[in-house]
């Protein structure tokens, strides 16, 4: 698995969200999860991808309170 | 007065290509789209039509029911908007299997990787209602939606429902029809082991060498309308989805009943519900899935609900071209049907050269022909039938 730091979470979610069909040039940290018109579905794929790279598991509330890409990149270091 | 239903859109994605009118045309001209004992719809891609998210977000056979919908839409003049009240408007779709290419690359990750790694989007894609909630969310389709599961009928019974469903005012117009995608390796390997698949690759319905059905893919979609309120907005006017009748053998789980008399209730119902004689009918559109049993108890069908008429009218198979697309069949046919009444022409059953025995009726072998109505309405069945005895009829009139 690899090491969480804020740099190499921040590289995972960049990769995973152009599969999900975002466009990679609306990708910042600032970005809306809404405005990038990423839904529940894709925060359970992305969570998948985190877990499996991380170990850290986002559920149920942790996915609420996700508002940016920032908020999801945090998380998964505060868990960690 | 009663209300009278009108097709005013089709759309389809077949083996012989993208587009209704592809379909059509190649048909007509003898194309056959099986290639290594397969319908593949090669010429269908994905990314062509629907965004990275759409294509993700869809099993193949919802994405053939979104593009051939958006075909069939478009040709109805929906779109732009919506020609009525959204709650006005159903999304009614049949389908044998459903995704069942999702649920085998599920169940393979599942034992390969663990559970862990199981695609959340495993559900949502597999189930047999996708296609009917995708379409209904693609044009903003707010009444009834569902998805009708017949095994090999469920097309044509998706159309049936939604005829119904516009004749007792329960809705204004539907888009109908039905889509497949099921050429995986489960799927084949099942329909093998059943000894229903042709081990020569060959569709050659009602020929005396037919071993079986060729498996395609595909989907078609139909606009269907209430007649007064199409022709109001001044709507193009396809055809007449004149009647719908269904049956079940209650006989065998997949066998028909050789004396074909579950199909030729199906086929009297419909002619029943179109308020015509056999005598009316001028071409019919065969289930002809090119299997011993179904061609022989089909023709048995034939006969006995048209009579001497059966024996003076062209009968041909759309399987012969593109091979059996489950249940996406009776909404490609029903597709097929209202453009080939439209142009006055019998399109052939391909392969066919040597008929069976008994199989003596005109089944248009290796070529089309010219239909000659001599001032006759346009009017055809078209038939289909499904594994557990399902048995439905559509009569289709064109404009």
């Amino acid at each position: 698995m690899a090491t969480v730091t804020r740099e190499n979470v921040q590289k995972t979610v960049y990769e995973a969200l152009p599969q999900f069909g975002v466009d990679e040039s609306q990708i910042t940290d600032e970005a809306t999860f809404e405005d990038l018109d990423v839904d529940s579905l894709d925060l359970a794929e992305l969570s998948q991808i985190i877990e499996d790279e991380y170990g850290v598991a986002l559920k149920g509330d942790d996915v609420g309170k996700i508002k940016t890409v920032a908020d999801a990149i945090n998380l998964v270091v505060e868990k960690a | 007065m009663s209300r009278e239903v009108v097709i005013t859109g089709v759309g389809a994605v077949t083996p012989l290509g993208v587009g209704a009118r592809t379909l059509h045309e190649r048909w007509s001209a003898g194309v056959v789209g099986i290639a290594d004992g397969k319908g593949a719809a090669t010429e269908f891609v994905p990314n062509d039509h629907l965004t990275v998210k759409e294509v993700r977000r869809a099993d193949r056979f919802t994405q053939f029911a979104l593009v051939a919908g958006d075909e069939a839409l478009a040709e109805a003049g929906w779109s732009d908007e919506l020609p009525y009240d959204a709650t006005r408007i159903a999304s009614i779709l049949g389908t044998g299997i459903g995704g069942i290419g999702t649920l085998e690359r599920g169940k393979e990750i599942l034992m390969e990787q663990g559970a862990k790694k199981v695609p959340p989007l495993s559900v949502p894609l597999m189930m047999s209602n996708a296609a009917a909630a995708a379409v209904s969310m693609r044009y903003k389709l707010l009444g009834p939606c569902h998805g009708i599961v017949s095994a090999c009928s469920g097309g044509a019974d998706a159309i049936g429902s939604a005829k119904t469903m516009i004749e007792c005012g329960l809705v204004d117009a539907v888009v109908t029809g039905g889509s497949e995608a099921a050429l995986t390796p489960l799927s084949n390997a099942a329909f093998a082991a059943l000894d229903a698949l042709s081990v020569k690759g060959i569709s050659r319905p009602f020929d005396r060498d037919r071993d079986g059905f060729v498996m395609g893919e595909g989907g078609g979609i139909l606009v269907l309308e209430e007649r007064e309120a199409a022709e109001a907005r001044g709507a193009k006017v396809l055809g007449t989805l004149r009647g719908y009748g269904a049956s079940a053998d209650a006989y065998h789980l997949t066998a028909p009943d050789k004396t074909g008399g579950g199909p030729s209730r199906a086929m009297a119902a419909a002619m029943s519900d179109a308020g015509i004689e056999p005598a009316d009918v001028v071409y019919v559109n065969a289930h002809g899935t090119s299997t011993a049993l179904n061609d022989a108890a089909e023709t048995a069908a034939l006969k006995l609900a048209l009579g001497q008429r059966a024996y003076e009218i062209p009968i041909s198979s759309l399987k012969s071209s593109i091979g059996h697309l489950l249940g996406a069949a009776g909404a490609v046919e029903a597709v097929a049907t209202i453009l080939a009444l439209r142009d006055r022409i019998a399109p052939p059953t391909l392969g066919l050269e040597h008929p069976g025995e008994g199989l003596d009726l005109d089944y248009v072998p290796g070529s089309a022909k010219p239909l000659h109505i001599d001032g006759q309405r346009p009017i055809a069945l078209s038939s289909s039938f499904g594994f557990g005895g399902h048995n439905a009829v559509l009569c289709l009139e064109a404009a």
